[in-house]
């Protein structure tokens, strides 16, 4: 498995509930991570973001003043902050087909459903880490791409314009980190 | 402020595609872990070393739900009312597993949709508020008992065909909602 240096990366937690913010503090601590920032709604959330300027962003969906959900489309706004680009884990007790997608549409990175485990939470990092994604911009979207995987059966309309660039086959930092040099 | 990120940027018929500078580059390493390095298990370990808070943090939570429940009986389901409800048992249904009380995540869940799923609120019975609040606080004081699990099994499934029929009844006509109501639930099977 691809090691991580969790040391080398910012951490921001979003979560009302102390007590789940104290949980992913231990966990990310407990894979070696030492910048862990918190912040107990959007807002402040928000904030901390453009603040500490974090490589990942973990937020739950529902919290005070705007929610994950929320927070998401404000950070992927291109120009308007920083790293619309940051990679974003959605945690949350809501785990409903129509909450995974509306997440997904509003660009977050990884969904990842309560209950929260240690193995579930650091398959989430390492994906985000090793295996980035392009971003799509599109007249209505604005984040990673959500074609996860090239389906050579797909027989459905082509839905984005532009022949070969649909499909463009990217190699995981893991690949590059292996190959040599 | 730092400074913005670079991206590559192809150009097509109705969409970019920008490949951002990869700042999280910097924490790959191509050293293998060692033999007997698990960071999943040393954040595992942690968290146990954690867990004898989290029957006090149980008990804050459960709290937090009487609460809620008594201000939405006096007050009626005002928007912020019900929200501090719904968030209540929200986080309990997620939390549950994680402090110990898996069993109890369903009782939470069914409350949730019951708020979630009613079109009117002021029209869910504070009967039925009441039974699945009363349900969350007794499985977890009675969890040391060793029918705990089967306990809250049978209280919960009976809540949630209560909960189920009203809401069908209350949402008929609306498929979309039908769909959702009658779609299985993703909360864990607790287990046996």
């Amino acid at each position: 498995m691809v090691r991580i240096d969790f040391n080398r990366l910012r951490f921001l937690v979003i979560d009302d509930n102390a007590h789940m913010r104290r949980i992913l503090r231990t966990l990310l601590h407990g894979f070696g991570a030492r910048d862990v920032y918190e912040a107990e709604d959007g807002a402040a959330g928000l904030e901390a973001f453009t603040h500490y300027v974090p490589d990942i962003v973990i937020t739950d969906w529902a919290m005070p003043i705007f929610d994950g959900l929320e927070l998401t489309q404000m950070i992927r706004q291109p120009g308007a902050n920083a790293n619309p680009y940051v990679a974003i884990i959605m945690l949350t007790g809501h785990s409903e087909k129509k909450r995974v997608t509306a997440a997904r549409d509003a660009g977050i990175t990884e969904f990842l459903a309560k209950p929260i485990s240690a193995k579930g939470l650091y398959e989430r990092i390492v994906n985000v880490v090793a295996n980035p994604r392009a971003f799509i911009k599109t007249k209505t979207y604005f984040g990673p791409d959500r074609r996860r995987i090239v389906n050579p059966n797909y027989v459905g309309p082509e839905r984005r314009k532009g022949g070969k660039a649909d499909v463009i086959r990217q190699a995981s930092l893991l690949e590059k980190v292996r190959a040599p040099a | 402020m730092p400074p913005k990120e670079t991206a590559a940027v192809a150009t097509y018929a109705d969409h970019e595609v920008i490949t951002p500078q990869n700042k999280l580059r910097k924490a790959v390493s191509d050293k293998p872990l060692m033999p007997g390095e698990d960071p999943v298990a040393r954040a595992e370990q942690a968290l146990a070393e954690l867990s004898s808070e989290f029957s006090t943090w149980m008990e804050a939570e459960c709290e937090r739900l009487d609460k809620a429940r008594h201000v939405v009986k006096a007050k009626g389901f005002l928007k912020a009312n019900k929200e501090a409800l719904f968030h209540a048992a929200h986080d309990i249904k997620g939390e549950a597993a994680t402090f110990g009380y898996p069993a109890v995540a369903a009782a939470a869940d069914s409350l949730c949709r019951l708020i979630e799923y009613t079109p009117d609120s002021n029209r869910i019975p504070h009967t039925l508020v009441d039974q699945h609040v009363d349900a969350v606080r007794a499985i977890i004081r009675e969890y040391a008992r060793s029918d705990a699990v089967e306990l809250a099994t049978s209280l919960t499934k009976r809540l949630r065909e209560v909960t189920d029929e009203f809401l069908l009844h209350e949402n008929r006509g609306n498929a979309e909602a039908l769909a959702s109501i009658v779609g299985p639930s993703l909360v864990p099977d607790v287990p046996a």
